[in-house]
């Protein structure tokens, strides 16, 4: 246990924790929203993650941009940005969408055992996982442009802030609270809601389940494909099992706030990524993986619905 | 005839809950369909309104077979239900759940006054207008239940068990409201354990027992049928 350490970097710690949480947010509302609308933990949407880091990192280099070739200027670094954006999105969502459509919906037709689910979910990683893999020859793929500047801009009470870290802050921040008011405030928005809270009644009001359904995979698809673009800006590379530990991560946020509750996951998302940091700090930074798993063991013996407890279904979130 | 129920089945898995039942509800109807517990009105209303897949026989809406349409195609053609266990969405206000039960319309002003309608029949929600429905009492969800289901401008109403504990005073409103919805135009189909109040409001009724219809014929006569009173009303 080093608290010197802790006590010293705390500024830094926080910074690199708030940054790093805000991706996992990102994450976790995908696995959240498809949760309480269907009561199924989607272990593809790992995947739909990593998918997105390469769409991005291929389109960049598809513009001619590279390690080795950044292009210059603001507006130009600004729209080669947002065009990997784009492609992350897209791609990301209809990877979302096309989990739903071949592993989920034909079980869901048959009126399959949530067992079965579980296991397509499980199924479906692996093929996306290995198809990236098979793709990329499992190699680490980091040809990436300098697209937002990893220099320290200021600094706040000592802790050294980069352009990166406040992309990433407030691109999430406007993410998430788009998808808040979207939930809450939208026909559609007020659909997946009554979906979540009660489907039979959801359609005796006329509720399109399955309309419903694939929206929740597409909004899951969209933040994962955003979060995967800030994922490539603060780690530079990417790697076709990127999504196994970071999906597990983000799932771990999910269960941590609530699954089912959306600012739960936000609430999740920031709280492990702040608790990561500051515990790698106090004992090491090897086992920093270690210690998400460790906080999800202890919600799960100590807190089984999460911090805000409450589902998609009760809360008004 | 707006509602044609013909020979219909349904199974839960392999135990048949309707055994071949013949319905009809016509236009400015209040129909009931009374039973004991188990004898499968709320199958049959599951059935109407497409919760629940028919095994056989055919229900017409309008003459046109709906067997097979999904459950939220028949509230846009007009069949709206306050379900058994008043279905209310326990996280949102009372207000969003009215504004649920026009989903499928666009029409916003006339939703706006479809919804002044429902505070003047039922005051009670007005009061309540922000509340989360899952904090309400059990009366006063089934209100809201009520309402909601008025809030898609049904041809036909479907009412599983609108008195469910609620205490006999509000029973009585309830059903007078039940009355007046029914004058001002709508078909209404009830699903009922409280006979009396049932059958002493419709038009026509039904008894239900054990997935068979039993017995159909006025409100009146029913009340007054020995077997009916003995068993449904508790008279002897």
């Amino acid at each position: 246990m080093d608290f010197s350490e802790l006590f010293r970097n705390f500024p830094e710690l926080t910074t690199t924790g708030l940054t790093q949480g805000a991706i996992y947010a990102l994450v976790a509302l995908g696995y959240t929203l498809v949760y309480g609308v269907l009561r199924l933990i989607n272990f593809a949407h790992s995947e739909v993650f990593m998918v997105g880091t390469f769409a991005a990192m291929w389109t960049w280099n598809a513009l001619g941009f590279n390690q080795n070739l950044s292009p210059s200027g603001v507006l130009i670094s600004a729209g080669v940005l947002i065009a990997g954006l784009l492609a992350a999105v897209a791609v990301s969502s209809a990877t979302a969408v096309a989990v739903e459509l071949t592993a989920y919906r034909p079980l869901r037709k048959r009126n399959a055992p949530p067992l079965a689910f579980l296991i397509s979910a499980i199924g479906a990683s692996f093929v996306i996982m290995e198809i990236i893999g098979i793709a990329t020859d499992r190699a680490p793929y980091g040809n990436m442009p300098e697209l937002v500047s990893n220099k320290p801009l200021f600094t706040i009470l000592g802790a050294e802030i980069t352009p990166v870290q406040i992309v990433i802050v407030v691109g999430a921040l406007v993410m998430l609270v788009g998808l808040d008011w979207f939930i809450n405030n939208t026909r559609l928005g007020r659909g997946v809601r009554a979906v979540a809270q009660d489907p039979d009644s959801a359609a005796l009001m006329g509720v399109n389940k399955g309309r419903v359904i694939g929206l929740v995979f597409l909004l899951g698809g969209v933040m994962a494909g955003v979060a995967a673009v800030f994922a490539n800006l603060k780690y530079g590379f990417t790697k076709f099992n990127l999504g196994f530990l970071f999906g597990l991560k983000a799932f771990t946020a999910a269960v941590l706030g609530g699954i089912g509750n959306l600012r739960g996951a936000v609430l999740g998302g920031l709280l492990l990524g702040l608790v990561e940091n500051y515990a790698s700090a106090l004992v090491g930074t090897q086992f920093r993986d270690l210690v998400a798993f460790v906080v999800l063991i202890a919600v799960l013996m100590f807190r089984p619905t999460g911090i805000l407890g409450e589902s998609l279904g009760r809360a008004r979130a | 005839m707006l509602l044609e129920i013909d020979n219909v089945t349904l199974h839960y898995g392999r135990i048949k809950a309707l055994h071949g039942i013949s319905i009809h509800v016509n236009e400015g109807e209040v129909v009931a369909l009374i039973g004991a517990n188990g004898a499968g009105k709320s199958t049959t209303m599951r059935a109407i309104s497409g919760l629940r897949a028919i095994s056989s026989g055919a229900i017409r809406f309008q003459g046109e077979d709906i067997s097979k349409v999904r459950a939220d195609l028949r509230v846009v053609k007009g069949i709206c239900q306050s379900p058994e266990g008043r279905g209310v969405f326990p996280g949102m206000t009372v207000k969003e759940n009215l504004e649920m039960g026009a989903y499928m319309r666009r029409d916003n002003a006339a939703i706006a006054e479809d919804m002044e309608r429902v505070f003047t029949l039922f005051p009670r929600l007005k009061e309540r207008i922000k509340q989360a429905g899952g904090t309400l009492s059990g009366g006063e969800q089934q209100m809201l239940a009520v309402g909601r289901a008025l809030m898609g401008r049904p041809k036909l109403l479907l009412l599983d068990e609108p008195s469910m504990g609620l205490a006999p005073m509000l029973i009585q409103q309830i059903f007078n409201i039940i009355t007046e919805i029914n004058q001002q135009g709508t078909t209404v189909l009830v699903v009922e354990q409280n006979a009396q109040q049932a059958l002493s409001r419709a038009h026509r009724a039904y008894v239900l027992e054990t997935g068979n219809i039993v017995k159909e014929g006025s409100g009146a006569d029913l009340l007054h049928d020995p077997a009916v009173k003995a068993a449904y009303l508790g008279v002897a």
